[in-house]
Formats: structure tokens, sequence, C-alpha cells
């Protein structure tokens, strides 16, 4: 059975250690072991199935793993999932403070003006937000993961249902918070954001971390020349047998 | 909890859809089954039509004269009367809607009757298009009518019996306006007697005289009996009602029970189910569960409130259909009690269904093809199946909160003479099941 989770050694912002889980007969992840550094932006990719999700809702605490263990940061983590999880009648004040009050924020009112704020939805604060955009609606629940102030958020395929300018405007968005010291986590379809934005990405396959380096090192760990990342990472896959 | 609650009325205030059948649910029902319980009007209106002359409205039996339309009026205790002069006439008011229905009294019925033999009709007319009508209208005027018979029959019992008793007993009796003595058979028995005496054993007169004694004795004797078996015919048959299992619930008052808990039970279920799933829907549900509130929290919330919201309005309904039907104001706190164990115990059935769906529409969906049979079954009576299918039936209907929430809810509203306690911890148990049962769903689809 897992360790229950543990503060991370200094220097780093979060840790893995031996992370297993199981549903039947299926392994979903095999003894994934990494860390994440403060402020350091880290994409997760792999094929469908390779269990990303089920590896940040280990992260997040919604699962329970059946074997290793996950060190938390002092200040605990932010989760994003990958649908919005907003009520939809409510708008997106309401939506914020009934977040922050069940976060236990200290100053819930100065919270919410603080998201608010980063997040751009000033003015859109008393709109429902069933009447939001999906760009909106998916900052709104990055705000929200963000209520608490976490060290470190995790976001499970943020981009997936936004346009290429909205993804453009959650990225600058994303950017901004690793300046400020709040390390991220994030699973991704889309590779070329992982080359783009990301410090660091872990390559997940049929549960088993194969991959950690930068996206460079991926490329050069592919052998392939002449063809972009995207291309580089599926020669890598076939090489690994997957 | 309490700002998972805060939320929940705040999009329960934005559904004004919602809110509003919330609102207007109770009210139609307790309007419709008030109406419905209640008595209609107090006096239907019946078309009649008199063929008799007014002239002979009266007839004569064993020289009594009886006057028909004394009985008539009988008639007309508890419908108003629109006097019509033909039968067509009362047709069309019928056809019209103007009378419920009509009452033709045909202009023989006298003679009839002074016959002493032969039996009286009348003619009923009334709309059958709606067969709920025919039979009301029906059941007025065949109440009204033995009404008016068993006055009727009185009257004429009373006369046979006056006159067996001037057959008996002799006195003055008259007929065409000439009043005549007559002696009566226990007079005409003593004066053979007193006639047998004075005559010579060896007469020949003694022996035809001594028949006629002989008979005048064996009428009077069977003449004596006679008076009280005519009283019996006029009464041939009673009725004896014997009710079986001593449950002492008035049709109306069971139906009462039934509506409220049908409506709870809707309103209850279709609310807990749709709340929890909605979390599901929205995609809440992982980030709430992740530490801000714990699962069985979570369903303790939907619970109370789906509970809450459905008890107000069951409550409203019961009030409603009190003003219209009889109920026992002084088991008011029994009312409440009953209604807020029900409600846990369909609340807990909702979040297990809610526990079970992904989507609102598909728990909605889910809770109303639960629920129908639920009741349905919990409504099947003992004798309407084999009694193997009975026990099934019985036993499916214990493992869901209808059944123990009517007998909560019939107990509290009628002095049934059963204990309340049995249902409500019958419905305590299915909560705690239902909410154990949430729980794993949960965990399953987490």
């Amino acid at each position: 059975m897992a360790a229950p989770a543990r503060t991370a050694a200094p220097g780093s912002a979060l840790s893995a250690r031996g992370l297993t889980r199981r549903f039947g007969d299926r392994v979903a992840l095999r003894g994934v072991e990494f860390s994440v550094g403060a402020g350091e932006l880290v994409a997760i990719i792999g094929p469908n199935g390779a269990g990303k999700t089920t590896l940040l809702s280990i992260l997040a605490g919604i699962q329970a793993p059946d074997a290793g263990a996950v060190e938390l940061p002092p200040g605990g983590v932010g989760w994003v999932p990958q649908q919005p999880a907003l009520y939809s009648k409510l708008s997106v004040e309401e939506n914020l403070r009934l977040f922050a009050r069940l976060e236990r924020v200290a100053d819930p009112a100065a919270a919410v003006a603080r998201m608010l704020e980063q997040a751009g939805l000033r003015e859109r604060a008393h709109d429902e937000v069933g009447t939001l955009s999906g760009g909106n609606r998916q900052r709104v629940n990055i705000a929200i993961g963000l209520l608490a102030d976490p060290a470190v958020l995790l976001l499970d395929e943020p981009s997936t249902a936004l346009d290429p300018r909205q993804r453009e405007r959650l990225w600058e968005f994303v950017g901004g918070l690793t300046e400020r010291g709040t390390s991220i986590v994030y699973s991704t379809h889309i590779v070329q954001e992982a080359e783009r934005y990301a410090d660091r990405v872990l390559v997940l396959a049929d549960g088993e971390l194969i991959f950690t380096g930068t996206p460079r090192e991926l490329e050069a760990e592919s052998r392939a020349s002449g063809v972009d990342f995207e291309a580089a990472f599926v020669r890598f896959l076939h090489e690994r047998g997957h | 909890m309490r700002w998972l609650l805060l939320k929940d009325l705040q999009i329960l205030r934005r559904s004004p859809l919602l809110v509003g059948l919330l609102v207007i649910y109770p009210i139609v029902i307790a309007l419709l089954i008030g109406l419905a319980l209640s008595r209609g009007p107090d006096k239907p209106r019946v078309a009649f039509v008199n063929q008799v002359p007014p002239t002979a409205s009266t007839f004569e039996l064993g020289g009594t004269k009886i006057d028909a339309s004394r009985y008539a009026s009988q008639l007309f205790q508890s419908v108003e009367p629109i006097r019509v002069r033909t039968r067509a006439e009362a047709v069309q008011k019928v056809r019209d809607g103007e009378a419920l229905g009509a009452l033709i009294v045909p202009a023989n019925i006298t003679q009839r009757l002074a016959t002493g033999l032969q039996s009286a009709e009348v003619e009923v007319i009334y709309n059958n298009e709606d067969p709920v009508k025919g039979r009301y209208v029906e059941q007025i005027i065949n109440s009204r009518l033995a009404d008016a018979n068993a006055a009727l029959a009185a009257k004429l019992r009373e006369i046979a019996v006056k006159d067996i008793r001037l057959l008996l007993e002799g006195g003055e009796f008259n007929l065409f306006g000439r009043t005549l003595n007559i002696l009566g058979l226990r007079k005409t028995q003593a004066i053979i007697q007193a006639a047998l005496r004075t005559l010579p054993p060896a007469s020949p007169e003694r022996r035809d005289l001594r028949r006629v004694e002989r008979f005048a004795s064996l009428a009077v004797a069977n003449l004596n009996l006679a008076t009280d078996v005519v009283g019996t015919v006029s009464q041939p048959v009673k009725v004896k009602r014997t009710p079986l299992q001593g449950k002492r619930t008035p049709l109306d008052s069971f139906a009462v029970a039934i509506a409220v808990t049908v409506s709870l039970m809707f309103v209850t279920v279709l609310l807990a189910s749709g709340m929890l799933a909605l979390e599901r829907e929205e995609h809440a549900f992982s980030r709430l569960v992740r530490g801000l509130v714990s699962r069985l929290g979570l369903l303790t919330e939907k619970v109370g409130l789906a509970a809450l919201c459905a008890w107000v309005v069951a409550v409203a309904m019961t009030c409603g259909i009190g003003l219209f039907v009889t109920l026992d104001w002084s088991r008011f706190p029994l009312w409440l009690l009953a209604l807020a164990f029900a409600a846990a115990g369909f609340g807990a059935l909702g979040v297990a269904i809610g526990g079970l769906a992904r989507e609102v529409r598909a728990a909605s969906l889910l809770a109303f093809l639960l629920s129908l049979p639920i009741a349905f079954l919990a409504l099947v009576p003992s004798g309407a199946v084999s009694s193997g299918v009975y026990d099934v039936v019985r036993i499916v209907s214990a493992l869901f909160p209808f059944d123990p929430a009517l007998a909560a809810m019939d107990t509290a509203l009628n002095d049934t003479g059963e204990s309340l306690l049995e249902p409500l911890a019958h419905l305590a148990a299915l909560t705690v099941a239902f909410l154990a049962i949430a729980r794993l769903a949960l965990r399953r689809f987490a």
C-alpha cells in the first residue's frame, strides 16, 4: 500500500517515488519516479492510455497509489482538471469565492480579487460561467487551481479544447506563473507545446516513465535529424517498442 | 459543507423553472387531490319529470290514503331538481350539461303502487361519456331512491299490519265513505264457542260449527305470527361489514397519504440524484473530493438539501390538501416526523442513483424508471397476485423507502392503531444502506 504524502526535500518542489497503480489486471503506472524543481515547467507526454491522467490524479491526491509515495511542497499543490470544473450557473466571482472558502484560504475576498486580476477576468467577474468562451472558462479553471497560492500547479491537458489564439494566451498566463516561482506540471497531447514551453519533458508509455530530460535531449535521444519535434518523439516511441 | 449548501441553493435560485415547479407542484397537486376527494357539489342538478297528474298523486291501499308526492320529496333531499314537463326536455338538459342526470316518474306509478302487488318503475337518465360522472349520478339517485323506497315500504308494512290486526281483533273499517264494523277472528271464535256450548251433543250442526271454530283458532294463531313476518320482509337483507386486518384508515385519508408520499419521493429522489450528478457533469467532483470535502460529507449535503426542499414541499402539500379533506390536525407533529424520515430515505436513494449516473439527464431518467415501479409494487394488494409473487413483491418493496414511507405517512395522518416507530426505524435503516451504496458508487466512478 502507498505511503502517505510527505513534504518534498529542500530544492525540490515535488517528488514522486516508485508510484504504481493498478486497475484490476491492468497496470496503469509502474514504479514512476521523478521530481520537480521550484519554478520549473514540466510536460508529461505520451500516447493515449500511457497513464498521464492517472499520474496527475495521484499527484493531486484524487487517487491513492497502490505502491510508492508523493512528497509535496509546503504550499501544497493546485489542481486543474482537463475539463473546466466550474459551476456554470454561478458567476466567475462566485465560483472563485466558493472554492476559496472550501480551500479555507485565509482571506477569500483578497484571493478572489487577486485571481480575477491575474487571470484578466475582472470585467467578466459577474458573468455566469456558462456564458464564457472556452478560453475564458479555462482561465477560471486555472485561477481556481491557484487560489490557495500553491507551490506546484498540476494541469491535465489544459489546452485541448482551445483554439490557437486561446492557447497562446493560456501559455502566456502559465509563463507568468513560473516567473513568480510556481512550479507547473502539465500533461498534453500537443507535443509542440511541450517542445515550445516546457523546461523538461517526462515521456510515459504503458505506465512506464521512459524518458526524463529537456525537449532537445529527447530529440537527440531519438537520433532523428531533419525532422520536427513531433516526428522525433514518434520515432523515439517506436525505438522503445511503443 | 455550509459553502456547498449555499452554492447549491444559489444554483437552485438560478433555476427558475425548477424552483417554480417546486412551488407550483404542491399547490396544483393539493388542489387536484382536494377536489378529487371532496364530495363534489352538495346538491347536483337533476332534471325531474313528474308525469303523474296532480289529482292522482294520492292512492288508496287497504283503505288508507297515501300521498306519493310526500315520498317523492325524499328524492330531492340531496339533489337540486330542475322541473321539466317532458322526457325530451329532460334528455336535452342532460345532453346540454345543465343537469347531471334526469329522473322520470311515469304516470302509472300510483296505480301500480295501489295494487300493492306490482313494483313501480322510475327512469334515470345520465351521460355515460365519463364513467366517473355516470357512476356518481347513479349513486346519488340510487341512494335517494333507496330512501324513498324504504319510507314507502314502511308505510305499506304499517297498512298491512293494521289490516291483519283488524282481521284478528276486529274494529271499524272505512270503505268508500262508509264505516263498517269488522267482527274479527278472535270474536268469531268466541261466538262459535258460545254457540257450541248451547247445542245438544248430538246436534248435527255441532260438527260443522266445530270445524269453523278450528279454522278460526288456526287463523288467529298464524295471523298473529304474520305481523312479525311482514316486518321482517320489509327489510329483507341486512349487510354486515367485517373489515379484515384492522387498519382504520378512511379511503380519503389513505389517498392523501399516497399522494403526499409519491410527491415527496419524486421531489427528493430527483433533486438528490440530480444535484449529485451535476457535480460530475460540471467536472467539479474531482476537485471537491481532493481534500476539500469528504465523499460522505458531499453525499450528506446532497441528501440534506434535497430532503429539506422536499420536506417543505410535502408539508405545504399536506396542509393544502387539509383544506379540502378532513385531516386530524392534532397529529401535525407526527406528519412532520414521518415526512422528515421519509425524505431522508428518499434522499439517500437519490444519491445512490446519482452516484451511479454520470449526467443529470441519466440520473433523472434512472430516478423515474426506478421510482414508479417501486411505488406501484408497494400498492399491489394481497389478493391481486398469487401468494408466492406477493411475497416477492413485499420483499422488493421492503428494500426501497416507498413502502415504509407510505406506512409512516398513513400512521401519522390517521390513527391506524399501528406503531409509527417501526416504519421510522425501517426508513432510518434504508437511509444508512443507500448512503453506503452511494459511497461505494462514488469510489467506483472516481
